[in-house]
């Protein structure tokens, strides 16, 4: 059984759809890119997927030992208020808050995982720095440290490079192919096709021509400028 | 000074309800600043206004019913508007900032009506002053009332204390908190709740007007220098008790109306950490 499927969804916002028919499964260790136009439904597939957002039809099935709220998740940047005052290590610790149920304190073994994550994500010299007075790139590294508090399994990561530079970006990518090589599962939601067929394994592809396959299934979609390998559905309406 | 001295001294050790009020006092401003840096960040400042607003209104029904407990009418009426007000959050018809003002200004009117309809009292307008500023009544406390205030309000410290790290989680990311397994509607329950007991209880000392001043001023100052969530909270906490006791002390040499100069040391200690803040900042560049 795959880690996570999705089976037949239909997503929609107060009755409006804005995605059917859509079906496909994640394995253990793969790298799924979801690739699409702007108002394609990529932001709501997401939260589906995490849970915010009920789907109007089908299911979502976790497997393989994964429960939905073991899915780490790096949001989109704009989303942290400006003037919060928050210190890095303060943020990167709070991915173990869902872990805590009703206790009330972090335990030293989780202290002692926030700095190991810290370190992973090279930003341990700025644990007591101020969140907002970080550069993009470094914020994101922040926000990635505290996903990685909140799984082992699986990443969902919501336009990880959106508005860095180029260096950072590239720095960004390498950081998460680290961390698919080490074993997790990467979802990722991007704009940058360039991108996806260097690092993915698997690529989604909705809005308009519905794709879901291997990478190399795209590229040769891609090439023969044939997307008849539909496996996800159609769009229809 | 020596006199000023004095003065105190002798109102401290011979006038007991001058004791009580530095009790309450000190004990208030510290619940209040305490929730006042995430409700700032929930840019939910006015939910403070509001909600006291509320609380005047159930505490002109509770004089009219003539229950002898206030608190019994006032307690619920604003810890079940809070929840309203805050827990329906994002999905309610009418949203937000909206809301607080209807819901406030709604019970203020009726309040005021019921108050001057049913006058329990000769001098209505001074009643009305001294529950709108709390010009008085921090002065007439009851040993009963401190107890009370006390208890409350070492709940609500211990509360803060056990939920801090979720209110962290909570107030920076709800989103994240809640696809990772934070029950997020939870924890704004009952930040509703503590809120909700905090302004009831502040009430006594600042009138309903002024609370918002209390649960916000120490907050918004701390910020100005502080960076870190831990750092401002603290900070907001020792700054709201000093602003409170300075204030009582003011009012008692000068005769001043307690909570209008209790804010105004808030409001001075704002500007004073404002500029803190510019020089930091300015030194850092």
């Amino acid at each position: 059984m795959a880690q996570l499927t999705c089976d037949d969804l239909t997503l929609g916002y107060e009755g409006k759809e804005i995605l059917s028919g859509l079906s496909f499964s994640v394995n253990q260790g793969d790298y799924l890119c979801i690739v699409g136009e702007n108002g394609s439904g990529k932001s709501t597939l997401m939260k589906t997927i995490l849970g915010l957002h009920s789907p109007m039809k089908g299911k979502i099935i976790t497997g393989e030992g994964l429960s939905q709220t073991e899915i780490g998740y790096l949001p989109q940047q704009t989303l942290v208020q400006k003037d919060f005052p928050a210190s890095v290590r303060e943020i990167v610790i709070s991915g173990f808050q869902g872990k805590c149920g009703i206790r009330p304190f972090y335990t030293k073994a989780e202290k002692r995982e926030a700095l190991e994550n810290m370190k992973k994500m090279r930003i341990d010299d700025l644990q007591k720095r101020c969140y907002r007075e970080l550069s993009g790139g470094q914020q994101q590294r922040v926000l990635l440290a505290r996903a990685l508090c909140a799984t082992k399994k699986m990443l969902l990561l919501d336009e990880p490079v959106a508005g860095l530079d180029p260096k950072v970006t590239a720095e960004m990518y390498s950081l998460i192919n680290g961390l698919h090589k080490e074993g997790i599962t990467i979802i990722m939601i991007s704009h940058d096709i360039e991108a996806a067929m260097r690092y993915a394994t698997h690529i989604l592809h909705i809005g308009g021509d519905a794709f879901f396959g291997t990478k190399e299934e795209f590229k040769r979609g891609m090439f023969l400028n044939d997307r008849s390998l539909i496996n996800g559905g159609e769009r229809r309406g | 000074m020596a006199e000023v001295f004095d003065k105190l001294v002798y109102y401290f050790q011979n006038v007991p309800t001058v004791r009580y009020a530095f009790i309450v006092g000190i004990f208030i401003a510290l619940c209040a600043s305490l929730l006042g840096v995430t409700l700032v960040l929930k840019r939910f400042s006015f939910i403070g206004d509001g909600l006291s607003h509320v609380a005047f209104g159930a505490m002109a029904v509770a004089a009219v019913v003539g229950v002898t407990d206030n608190m019994l009418i006032v307690m619920p009426v604003t810890v079940i508007s809070a929840v309203l007000l805050l827990a329906t959050g994002k999905n309610a018809k009418i949203r937000g900032d909206a809301s607080v003002a209807m819901i406030s200004v709604g019970a203020l009117a009726i309040g005021y009506l019921l108050m001057n309809k049913f006058p329990t009292t000769n001098n209505v307008s001074g009643d009305v002053c001294s529950t709108l500023f709390g010009s008085t009544s921090i002065l007439s406390l009851t040993p009963t009332d401190v107890l009370i205030t006390v208890s409350l309000s070492v709940a609500v410290v211990i509360a803060f204390i056990l939920f801090y790290n979720k209110l962290f989680a909570v107030t920076f990311d709800e989103n994240f908190a809640r696809a990772t397994g934070t029950k997020a509607g939870l924890y704004n329950l009952i930040i509703a709740i503590i809120i909700a007991v905090i302004i009831v209880l502040a009430m006594n000392v600042v009138g309903s007007l002024l609370i918002s001043a209390l649960v916000i001023f120490p907050a918004l100052s701390a910020m100005r220098v502080f960076k870190s969530f831990k750092s401002v909270t603290i900070c907001a906490a020792c700054l709201s008790v000093f602003c409170a006791s300075l204030g009582i002390i003011i009012s008692i040499i000068d005769g001043t109306p307690v909570g209008s100069t209790i804010v105004a040391v808030d409001i001075a200690a704002f500007f004073v950490f404002w500029i803190i803040g510019l020089v930091k900042g300015g030194i850092r560049r």
